[in-house]
């Protein structure tokens, strides 16, 4: 038996209705991998299978060197033994039970005294910000004060895993944004392997140190934000996580990074940034274009790769990004690796969000 | 010519009058039996009849029975809620049908059949009393058994329902929470479906008060042992008229009651 640290699953789920999750994942302590994949492609029972809430049909379930379900050799932890953190999809606090109720109640379920469980609940609670909001009921909290709440239910039993489903989703846009950041600094204190399953990809960017993509109950990509972003493997990966995204300072109408400067069509948003940019939104030209674009450079074509009716290229220095083309395009304006091109795009092109 | 209706017309247009007619009718059926027992209270000799030997007797026997029975009723009924909504078993939905088999079946035939099973020569009865002498027909035992047979299919129905439309994920996150069954059972799922709980618990309640059928049949009619308020009432029908409508009062007072207080939760059960 191998005594390594962090979670190994092989999880293999046969449905009735002839789904089949096949889904191999691996996570060090202290390693943040996002689970991204679209409604319905298996993400939840996923979730379902590592809690403890659904047993394996085949495969294996390892933390930290313990067997925790494991078919084949007959072995099954409940979910209340395996110690395994879940910030559930809308959270799902205990309606009866006030906020530092909810959050005590992993504690009292291990037998702590009462009055030590209330102790350590209201200095979690402190932790997260949320000391008022101790005795009021989760239907009268708002989406971020939910989440925060269920985070701190989850991490206050300190379990040797923290899955988190889809948890931003139930936010509306802003606090979505605003929130994404404090998740992110949240998960880093949280010593052990942690598990973030989301439909959105910049959520996975932000929070993952690894992407596992899965589709159809499969993983069809696994590898670093970069890697799925500069070389989405499918057309799922290609069209919803392709999207360039380009970390920056912006001010006056323009997005600081590195040595490049781009221009926005936003002239109010200042500080830290995310700007978007499709790679469709990218016009490539063998010549310094005279059209309107306020955002034009020349740079190397770093390389190409085709995926049907679809090429994209990958350009260097001074602000890599992916661009995409046709095949038609690619052999009329004779691109090869290596190649010299204008890049130019319209400011309006580039989506500009608050980090 | 064309008929005028002014704005406030439009929004609540006067319903069709054959419909006003019919419903009022249909209240008429509940309404005129009542205002026919309140024409013949005899309200001065009330206080007198109200705690007459035979009144607080049968008082007595309701209270234990109908309080026994709803206790009964909770310690069984919630566990065979819990199986029928949780648990997948063939021949569920025939065991669902028993459950609720005493709410149409005559009591008579409810009494009669628990006679065959636990009287004195009875399937279950000649057994049971040759282990531990218990006598369960004209008892008072016998009354709780009766009213428990008719009343618990309202707590389990009940209960059945509110376990179903319960979101599962919270017992899940409980679980991941590191509490075990019984611990979720006590502090998630019973906190949750306390509402309907309670509904269910009086509705059984108001049920094994008002139960008369399988008790007279199964229980007898002994007062002060057997007699409960309902039994009361049909005796006193034949010798005292007064006594009989001052207990018929009691009992509307008591059910009316129950069911305002209920009335929200009962709706929208059911």
């Amino acid at each position: 038996m191998t005594r390594s640290h962090g979670l190994d699953a092989h999880l293999l789920v046969s449905r009735r209705e002839g789904f089949t999750l096949d889904v191999s994942l691996s996570i060090p302590s202290g390693r943040t991998v996002a689970l991204l994949g679209p409604n319905g492609a298996g993400k939840s029972t996923v979730v379902a299978t590592l809690a403890g809430l659904l047993p394996l049909d085949g495969g294996r379930i390892t933390l930290d060197g313990r067997t925790l379900d494991d078919p084949g050799a007959g072995m099954l932890i409940p979910a209340e033994d395996r110690g395994i953190g879940v910030v559930f999809q809308d959270y799902v606090l205990f309606p009866h039970l006030t906020v530092v109720e909810n959050v005590e109640f992993g504690l009292r379920s291990r037998k702590t005294p009462r009055r030590s469980a209330r102790e350590q609940a209201i200095q979690w609670l402190g932790r997260f910000g949320l000391d008022d909001l101790a005795d009021r009921r989760p239907r009268d909290l708002s989406g971020g004060q939910a989440q925060r709440v269920a985070l701190t239910r989850a991490l206050i039993t300190e379990p040797s895993l923290l899955l988190l489903d889809e948890p931003l989703a139930a936010l509306d846009a802003t606090t979505r944004v605003a929130l994404r950041r404090t998740l992110a600094d949240h998960l880093k204190q949280f010593p052990g392997p942690r598990m973030v399953i989301t439909h959105d990809p910049t959520e996975a960017f932000l929070l993952a140190d690894q992407i596992h993509v899965i589709e159809d109950g499969i993983i069809t990509q696994v590898g670093t934000p970069d890697d799925i972003r500069l070389r989405p493997r499918t057309a799922y990966i290609a069209d919803l996580a392709g999207s360039n995204l380009v970390p920056g300072t912006a001010a006056r109408g323009t997005v600081r990074t590195g040595s490049h400067e781009l221009h926005i069509a936003d002239t109010h948003i200042t500080g830290p940034v995310l700007a978007a940019i499709h790679p469709r939104a990218i016009i490539i030209d063998r010549h310094q274009p005279d059209g309107s674009p306020r955002n034009t450079w020349e740079a190397t074509v770093t390389r190409i790769e085709h995926y049907g009716d679809r090429v994209r290229l990958q350009t260097g220095d001074p602000l890599p990004l992916t661009a995409e083309i046709t095949p038609d395009a690619l052999a009329d304006l004779q691109i090869r690796e290596g190649s010299i091109v204008w890049i130019s795009i319209k400011a309006t092109e580039i989506n500009v969000e608050a980090d | 010519m064309k008929k005028q209706v002014t704005s406030s017309d439009r929004r609540k247009r006067r319903p069709p009058l054959v419909l006003l007619i019919l419903a009022a009718l249909g209240l008429a059926v509940f309404v005129i039996p009542l205002l026919g027992l309140l024409a013949r209270t005899p309200w001065r000799d009330l206080p007198t009849l109200l705690t007459g030997d035979v009144v607080l007797d049968a008082l007595r026997v309701s209270v234990i029975a109908s309080l026994g029975a709803t206790a009964i009723s909770a310690i069984l009924g919630v566990p065979l809620a819990w199986v029928l909504a949780r648990v997948e078993f063939p021949g569920r939905s025939i065991v669902r049908g028993l459950v609720v088999l005493p709410l149409v079946l005559p009591p008579v035939v409810g009494g009669a059949a628990l006679l065959f099973a636990l009287g004195r020569r009875g399937l279950i009865g000649e057994p049971l009393n040759k282990a531990t002498g218990l006598v369960l027909p004209f008892s008072t035992w016998g009354v709780v058994v009766a009213a428990t047979f008719v009343a618990m299919p309202f707590l389990v129905i009940t209960v059945e329902g509110a376990l179903r439309n319960l979101d599962a994920r919270f017992e899940g996150a409980a679980a991941t929470l590191g509490a075990g069954r019984w611990t979720v059972l006590r502090r998630v799922t019973l906190p949750m479906i306390g509402p309907s709980l309670a509904a269910g618990l009086a509705l059984t309640w108001a049920r094994a008060l008002g139960e008369f059928g399988a008790t007279i049949t199964f229980a007898g009619n002994l007062q002060g042992r057997t007699q409960t308020l309902p039994l009361a009432v049909f005796v006193a029908l034949e010798s005292d008229r007064g006594a009989a409508v001052a207990l018929s009062l009691v009992m509307v007072v008591i059910s009316l009651t129950v069911l305002v207080v209920l009335r929200e939760r009962w709706w929208r059960l059911i």
